[in-house]
């Protein structure tokens, strides 16, 4: 078992506890999705066709994008480099996460789990102490893959039902939630504390400064995730008592 | 488009980013040992989603100011500990309760 004591003592991390992380992530994928099933009608794609994409890409921006290209007759290479750009941020969050996940994951889970890594997924399971096992994993990944599915079909079946003041006040949810996930250890670690200061505000600098807004969303990420994690693991690397206490 | 020609569009879409999730986490299996791997490892999610949220909080529910609020709400509620679904729950509401004001 290469679980730490820290985890067997604390919180078990079963196919019970993975439901419960995950049931927060598919509330706020039905409603993320079903704004992109009601927008994926409008810019004529069939609702089966939505649901498909939904199947089988679990990816808000990357859907959107991908929405646009085949709305404007968009080609192959073009898909291709877009989805790259957007996505890519999940090459980041796997690197973290190959790191996390103990022996339970055989290779060919490895290549089956891979399908499901979220920034939401990865951002709660990459948040938990030490290692986590398979059947937490397969818990945690279940509601948020219906609730995205599920989500999309009602949009495009049945949108426009919601009033726009209700689709507006659920999009925040998602981002409510990563702040949930960073400001605890922020008040804990004052690492933390600065990496999430320093990478918002680089993030920022990269939003609203004329000259770098040529560089696509997703790219812009990954520019202050790297920076701020190259700087911070120089400045103020992790010892043997943070890693117990760290990640929560 | 053509349903046939849309469907192939999608595989692509869905192989691509496929293999993005894919590739790390078949090949990086062994345990990094190096400090400031580790280190560096450790602090990426916590900038990654920080670099997420802010600014696009703001501009997530279509008006600026009922997303501030939202954020405001939420910030304090992470403060006060209060677990996922809360906060979640507590930034929604404000942010509907908002859209009567602005």
């Amino acid at each position: 078992m290469k679980k730490t004591k820290a985890t067997a003592k604390e919180e078990q991390l079963n196919f019970k506890v993975g439901l419960k992380d995950g049931l927060p992530i598919g509330l706020g994928y039905l409603s993320v999705s079903f704004a992109f099933g009601v927008q994926a009608v409008v810019l004529g794609v069939p609702w089966f066709m939505s649901l498909f994409i939904s199947m089988t890409n679990l990816t808000s921006a990357g859907q959107l994008a991908g929405l646009t290209v085949i709305a404007t007759l968009g080609t192959f290479l073009e898909m291709v480099v877009t989805q790259l750009v957007i996505n890519s941020r999940y090459f980041l969050m796997s690197i973290t996460l190959s790191q996390k996940m103990d022996d339970s994951f055989t290779l060919a889970n490895r290549f089956f789990y891979s399908a499901f890594v979220t920034d939401e997924i990865f951002a709660v399971s990459s948040s938990k102490k030490g290692l986590f096992n398979k059947k937490y994993f397969l818990g945690l990944i279940i509601l948020p893959y219906f609730g995205w599915s599920l989500g999309t079909l009602l949009g495009a079946t049945a949108g426009s039902i919601l009033p726009p003041m209700a689709t507006n006040a659920l999009n925040i949810a998602l981002y409510a939630m990563f702040i949930a996930i960073i400001i605890p250890p922020s008040i804990k670690q004052k690492g933390v504390a600065a990496a999430v200061l320093m990478s918002a505000g680089i993030s920022c600098i990269l939003f609203f400064v004329p000259a770098f807004s040529v560089i696509k969303e997703g790219i812009r990420i990954i520019i202050s995730a790297v920076i701020t994690a190259v700087i911070m693991a120089f400045v103020c690397p992790i010892n043997k008592e943070d890693k117990k206490d760290a990640v929560r | 488009m053509q349903l046939g020609k849309m469907a192939l569009m999608i595989l692509v879409m869905a192989g691509v980013t496929y293999l993005i999730r894919m590739i790390p986490l078949v090949a990086f299996r062994k345990k990094i040992t190096s400090r400031y791997l580790q280190s560096l490892l450790f602090y990426v999610p916590y900038a990654v989603l920080s670099a997420m949220t802010f600014p696009y909080i703001l501009y997530s529910t279509g008006n600026i100011w009922t997303a501030l609020i939202g954020t405001v709400v939420a910030l304090i509620a992470s403060i006060c500990k209060q677990s996922l679904i809360i906060v979640a729950l507590l930034a929604c509401v404000s942010v509907f309760i908002g859209g009567f004001i602005f």
